[in-house]
């Protein structure tokens, strides 16, 4: 493993970089500000942060709306893109309508959902999905319409029903690129989520995270900074690693 | 009794270009028919009439005494290219066992039918194995055992072997040889390569391109079993071989 050999040596960069930053913050006159704060304010912030639970309850806030909106588009994008994948036609019939839907930024709906939803988990959440579609969609479709043609004769050869085909050959086909496209349309709910907690919705690690900026308390609202990073980025190992698992024997 | 395999004057026009014309073709219950020709004569095109994958512009192919309007169970593929014809993420018996499912066999018989067709091909001791761990023969054997799974009464054959190195061609060329002796199916076996049509077949069908038309109707009077060895030695078998290789050289002039 060389990846692992490397590690110490890859740390060395950020570890320099925070103790320069620690001594800058000390030695630039030792003052607060409102802006700045030095990693070791930052670390007992991250730390009283997740001793009281206000993180985690955070992050679980942020987490369920993520979820809930990569499942809810996710699904929707999963369906629409089995269905243009494999009826040519029916993708021809609504190309128009997704290519001028799909440009619209997520997070330009927010004042359309406000008014719909209110504050809450149900204005995150359509926010969200609606994000979480297009990587799903564009993906899935291309994947199925993609699948080996041989395979589709052995089907057809077989006189293998529509469902079946589907279920037994489209499908586990299309599996591995479908879920490549659910880890980054799960990049992309996170992202969202947060963005649509920093600009109106009242929960979450967002919300946090503008609260601790808006009170001036800059150490609290790093720490909520470092620990989105790290929530991120235990999403995506945690993927990556289901990917191995599920798809590593034959690819 | 009809002949399990019949062509009337049947021709495919694709996109305004003649592929097929006027092919005329009984083929006999049981009988072992290769079909050899230049590369663009139609040959693979004319596999995939007999199997319903293409339907013909003009005539009609019959099996059994019936229309061939679409692909039938009872008639089996076995495609060239293995490595795509086989479902990477399913084991060796998960590939068998997709033409069972397709045949509709009860969940509780599949096993057991399973090992006997992996048995069959050689196969029995890498029923776990990935089509990715397995060698380009042993695949191809997958792939017949699959086929073998529908129980055919014709097996369609696409240039099996010719991915193939010799040893392992020779190999599973009497493999087939014994298979199909065992079950009683009629072969259609396209290749390009004249030696195996002699070694395998009854009879031997040559093409000519521009458009694909039969050219050529062999007789093979070899004895079986064929072997090997003593079989390509025989004054009948090098006669042929001679016979096969003029009509290639006239038909690519």
């Amino acid at each position: 493993m060389s990846g692992l050999h490397a590690l110490p040596r890859a740390l060395a960069v950020p570890a320099l970089l925070l103790i320069a930053a620690e001594a800058a913050m000390r030695l630039g006159g030792g003052t607060t500000s409102d802006a700045l704060a030095p990693p070791s304010a930052v670390a007992r912030a991250l730390a009283i942060g997740l001793g009281d639970g206000s993180l985690l309850a955070a992050s679980l806030a942020t987490l369920a709306a993520a979820i809930g909106g990569l499942m809810l588009g996710g699904a929707l994008g999963l369906l629409l893109g089995l269905l243009f994948g494999t009826v040519p036609a029916l993708a021809r019939l609504f190309s128009i309508t997704v290519e001028a839907i799909r440009p619209v930024p997520a997070v330009a709906l927010i004042p359309l959902a406000l008014i719909l939803f209110g504050f809450g988990y149900r204005l995150e959440i359509s926010i969200v999905a609606f994000a979480a579609i297009w990587p799903m969609l564009v993906f899935t479709q291309s994947a199925v319409a993609g699948v080996e043609p041989r395979l589709i004769e052995v089907a057809r050869a077989l006189r293998l029903p529509l469902g079946a085909r589907l279920w037994k050959i489209v499908i586990p086909f299309a599996l591995p690129r479908i879920f490549v496209a659910f880890r980054l349309a799960a990049g992309v709910a996170l992202i969202v989520a947060v963005t649509v907690e920093i600009a109106v919705n009242p929960l979450g690690l967002g919300y946090g995270m503008t609260m601790a900026q808006q009170t001036l308390r800059p150490a609290e609202m790093l720490a909520y900074l470092v620990w989105i990073g790290v929530v991120g980025w235990v999403l995506n190992v945690a993927l990556l690693a289901v990917q191995r698992r599920a798809f590593g024997r034959f690819m | 009794m009809t002949a399990p395999i019949a062509l009337r004057n049947v021709g495919l026009t694709l996109g305004g270009k003649r592929i097929l014309d006027g092919i005329d073709l009984e083929i006999a219950r049981g009988s072992f028919t290769c079909v050899v020709g230049p590369s663009g004569c139609g040959k693979t095109t004319l596999l995939r009439l007999v199997a319903g994958l293409v339907l013909p512009t003009e005539g009609e192919v019959q099996i059994g005494g019936t229309r061939v309007v679409a692909p039938r169970r009872d008639v089996a593929v076995v495609f060239q290219d293995y490595g795509r014809a086989l479902l990477p993420w399913r084991t060796a018996a998960g590939n068998v066992s997709l033409a069972l499912e397709a045949m509709g066999v009860a969940p509780r018989a599949r096993p057991a039918r399973i090992r006997d067709l992996l048995g069959r091909v050689g196969l029995a001791e890498h029923a776990d194995k990935f089509p990715a761990q397995m060698s380009g023969g042993m695949q191809q054997r997958l792939q017949i055992a699959r086929c073998l799974a529908q129980q055919p009464e014709v097996l369609l054959m696409d240039e099996p072997f010719g991915a193939l190195d010799a040893m392992t061609r020779q190999g599973l060329q009497d493999e087939v040889l014994a298979l199909v002796g065992d079950s009683g199916a009629t072969v259609f076996f396209v290749t390009h390569d004249l030696e195996e049509a002699a070694y395998l077949g009854d009879v031997v069908i040559g093409l000519l391109p521009h458009p694909g038309r039969i050219a050529r109707q062999v007789a093979v009077k070899l004895p079986r079993p064929r072997d090997q060895l003593a079989t390509r030695e025989l004054p009948e078998f090098l006669r042929l071989r001679r016979e096969l290789f003029d009509f290639m050289r006239t038909a690519e002039a």
